[in-house]
């Protein structure tokens, strides 16, 4: 497909594989290697989501934000990443986290409240997750607009959802970008949902992708259960990026199968039959039985991931939960490059309180949600 | 009389607002179809339907902007910031325009909006879910802010805002929302706006707090009288406009004061409490004015939180302090 021929008032979706995993047109050129690898991270994907539910429920995890029903959206843009390139998260991306290199156990202890569970880890640019919706859109067009300034040749991919494309942010970003002409990629996982609200009462669009039309750039819509379609799609528009500094907006569409976070209760806004309706368009399922025919996926192999992906998850729950306790001055100690003096001596009344504590609270356990 | 908890009251006196009025409107996020993340707003949609009961697109300057005007069509809107920390993006349209539209146009336009948002920590949310920066809103000119603290202040506090011909923010502490339960009067309660409350009377000290500082406040006193100290404790209910004569008619009982504050340490409200006792009732301290504040950096994840917030032991020692100095 050509992203500038792509229809911007009514863009068609674009699918290499159709709902029940057959192949619409020519085959796709990728590596038998990379397909593999790109079903495996998003089965691990699935695999440690469903743990963190678990963990959550036993009351050994905070609250977060499931990825369930995304992989394929997120593995097939983040596979379709260079190292070098930018990674510019919202908070629900722990299949893009995976796969660029953030181990599990960071993940795990993020959402355990532990901030050591944000450090980056060394060769790949990620960013840290970024809690206020659409807040992140504008850092990806300074990132496009440095990459410009440094000679091009790398490109950024900011993710987000729908709900984040009716903040200001997130028209200012685009309109920067159309402006400025860089080398940015915003990719919208459209779920469906924002919360309670569907994608109906959140624009009067019709799709996300033609907004890119008003900031004279092109939008993409893609079937974002179909991993291929969206490595397809991304990959040609970070080409686009790193070659002719352009931005591209793509709209995925997908779905959120599980709750918005663990604090939320599907069931209050939205049908049994919607979500039956999406399970059966597992993008993990469709994309298995691509793998079957090609030879690809066995038996054998999906038992070998599995006792992987068992493995790893273990080893990433054991890690998160024996980190040693936080030291006082961690809260403190990343505020600046050189800490004030006044802070330090707030760190100093903290670490002093905490030594000479004599009164212990009762703690009161709240009901109630934290989306 | 009915038991209700802070939640429970804030949609009783919606709930009578909505039925008595019919400009009252509400919007935000999720506020309809799911009643609320917190479900204050449960069962509204269902009675009033979608006209008066909107869930909103996903935009804090888009839902205090539209409020702006609507209310000054002539619509009473109660919008939702669906946490205290995502209300940053409404901040222009807050300080810009809902505060100043009676004074630019002289008096002849008004602002009559609440603006609802449960704030503060303590409840083990992820990051931006436990800001508390009510003295920005606070040092906005033109913006009224009242933080209830019990079931029935949130219940009178919340009519009185809907009533109010200008702009309230109307900040609801999430860690106090089901905390404990309390007899509210049914049917009409108003609370007045910019009234502090004395909770606890004492002699020897006073704490000045709001929020989910108020029970720990409380508690402080309780180990206090322990050690045979009185303490005075005042909850401010509204921060703006200030009631100064409550907190002064105290210090000049106590002779001492000690701000509990649960917000970041620089500039919160606590330093214009204590700069205006230093003002006016300097001869009537028998000892410096102190506070007990969070400190200086970004509410932490939840490993941390409970270091981050004044406990029941720091204020302790601090009324120790007060008391030996
Ligand atoms: C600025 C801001 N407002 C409100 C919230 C609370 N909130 C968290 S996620 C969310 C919905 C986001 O919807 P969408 O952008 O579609 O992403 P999804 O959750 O579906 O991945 C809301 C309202 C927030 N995090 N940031
Ligand atoms: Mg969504």
């Amino acid at each position: 497909m050509d992203l500038e021929e792509h229809e911007p008032s009514s863009p068609k979706m674009h699918q290499v594989l159709d709902e029940e995993g057959e192949l619409i047109g020519e085959e796709p050129d990728i590596e038998d290697d990379t397909l593999k690898d790109m079903y495996w991270w998003m089965f691990y994907a699935r695999k440690a989501d469903e743990k963190a539910l678990k963990l959550q429920r036993q009351g050994r995890m905070g609250t977060f934000a499931p990825i369930k029903g995304q992989e394929a959206a997120q593995v097939g843009a983040s596979t379709a990443m260079k190292d070098d390139d930018w990674f510019v998260p919202a908070f629900r991306e722990l299949g893009a986290y995976l796969q660029r290199d953030v181990a599990l156990e960071q993940n795990y202890k993020y959402f355990m409240g532990d901030a050591r569970g944000n450090e980056i880890p060394g060769d790949v640019n990620n960013l840290p997750i970024a809690v206020p919706v659409s807040t992140q859109i504008p850092h990806a067009v300074g990132l496009a607009w440095g990459i410009k300034r440094d000679g091009g040749g790398k490109a950024v991919l900011t993710v987000f959802g729908d709900g984040a494309t009716s903040e200001g942010d997130f028209h200012e970003g685009l309109n920067f970008a159309g402006v400025l002409n860089v080398p940015a990629v915003f990719f919208c996982q459209n779920n469906q949902w924002a919360i309670s609200v569907p994608f109906e009462k959140q624009t009067n669009s019709e799709t996300i992708a033609q907004k890119a039309h008003a900031y004279g750039f092109p939008g993409v819509f893609v079937d974002g259960n179909d991993v291929l379609a969206v490595h397809e799609v991304t990959k040609k528009a970070l080409q686009r990026a790193r070659e002719e500094e352009v931005p591209t907006l793509i709209e995925a569409l997908t779905y959120r199968l599980s709750m918005h976070t663990t604090a939320d209760d599907p069931t209050r806004y939205r049908s049994e039959e919607e979500l039956k309706e999406w399970e059966e368009k597992d993008p993990i399922k469709r994309f298995r039985i691509y793998l079957e025919k090609k030879g690809i996926w066995t038996e054998d192999w999906q038992q070998e991931l599995e006792k992987k992906a068992e493995d790893k998850i273990k080893e990433a729950v054991d890690a998160a939960e024996n980190i040693e306790d936080p030291d006082p001055e961690e809260m403190f100690k990343y505020m600046f490059e050189v800490l004030p003096e006044d802070l330090k001596s707030q760190m100093e009344y903290l670490k002093r309180s905490l030594r000479e504590k004599e009164i212990e609270e009762e703690k009161v356990e709240i009901e109630g949600g934290f989306p | 009389m009915s038991e209700m908890n802070i939640v429970d009251a804030v949609n009783d006196a919606l709930h009578l607002e909505m039925e008595k009025d019919e400009d009252v409107m509400i919007l935000g996020e999720d506020v309809g179809e799911n009643e609320g993340v917190f479900r204050v707003t449960e069962g509204l949609l269902e009675k009033f339907g979608e006209e008066r009961v909107r869930d909103t697109p996903l935009a804090e300057s888009g839902i205090v902007g539209v409020s702006i005007g609507l209310g000054l069509y002539g619509m009473k809107p109660v919008a939702e910031i669906q946490f205290m920390g995502f209300m940053w993006p409404a901040l222009d349209q807050l300080s810009s325009h809902a505060s100043r539209y009676r004074n630019r146009s002289q008096g002849q336009l008004n602002v009559p909006m609440v603006l609802r948002a449960p704030y503060g920590g303590g409840v083990k949310a992820l990051e931006h879910h436990s800001e508390s920066f009510e003295s920005v809103l606070a040092h906005i000119p033109g913006l009224k802010v009242v933080i209830p603290s019990t079931p029935k202040d949130a219940k009178g506090l919340m009519i009185s805002s809907i009533r109010d011909p200008d702009p309230v923010v109307f900040l609801e502490p999430k860690k106090l929302y089901r905390a404990f339960k309390q007899d509210v009067p049914d049917g009409e309660l108003v609370e007045e706006i910019g009234e502090a409350r004395v909770v606890k009377e004492g002699e020897d000290i006073t704490l000045v707090g709001w929020g989910a500082m108020v029970p720990k406040m409380v508690k402080a006193a309780d180990h206090a009288a322990k050690e045979n100290i009185s303490v005075e404790v005042v909850d401010l209910r509204t921060i703006y406009p200030y009631d100064e004569e409550t907190v002064h008619d105290s210090i000049r009982k106590t002779g001492r004061l000690l701000v509990v504050q649960e917000a970041h340490r620089t500039g919160g409200f606590a330093s214009e409490i204590i700069a205006r006792a230093a003002d006016k009732e300097l001869l009537s301290l028998k000892a410096p004015p102190k506070r007990s504040t969070g400190f200086d950096v970004p509410f932490p994840l939840y490993k941390m939180e409970d270091w981050a917030i004044p406990d029941v032991d720091r204020i302790v020692k601090k009324i120790r302090r007060l008391i030996e100095w």
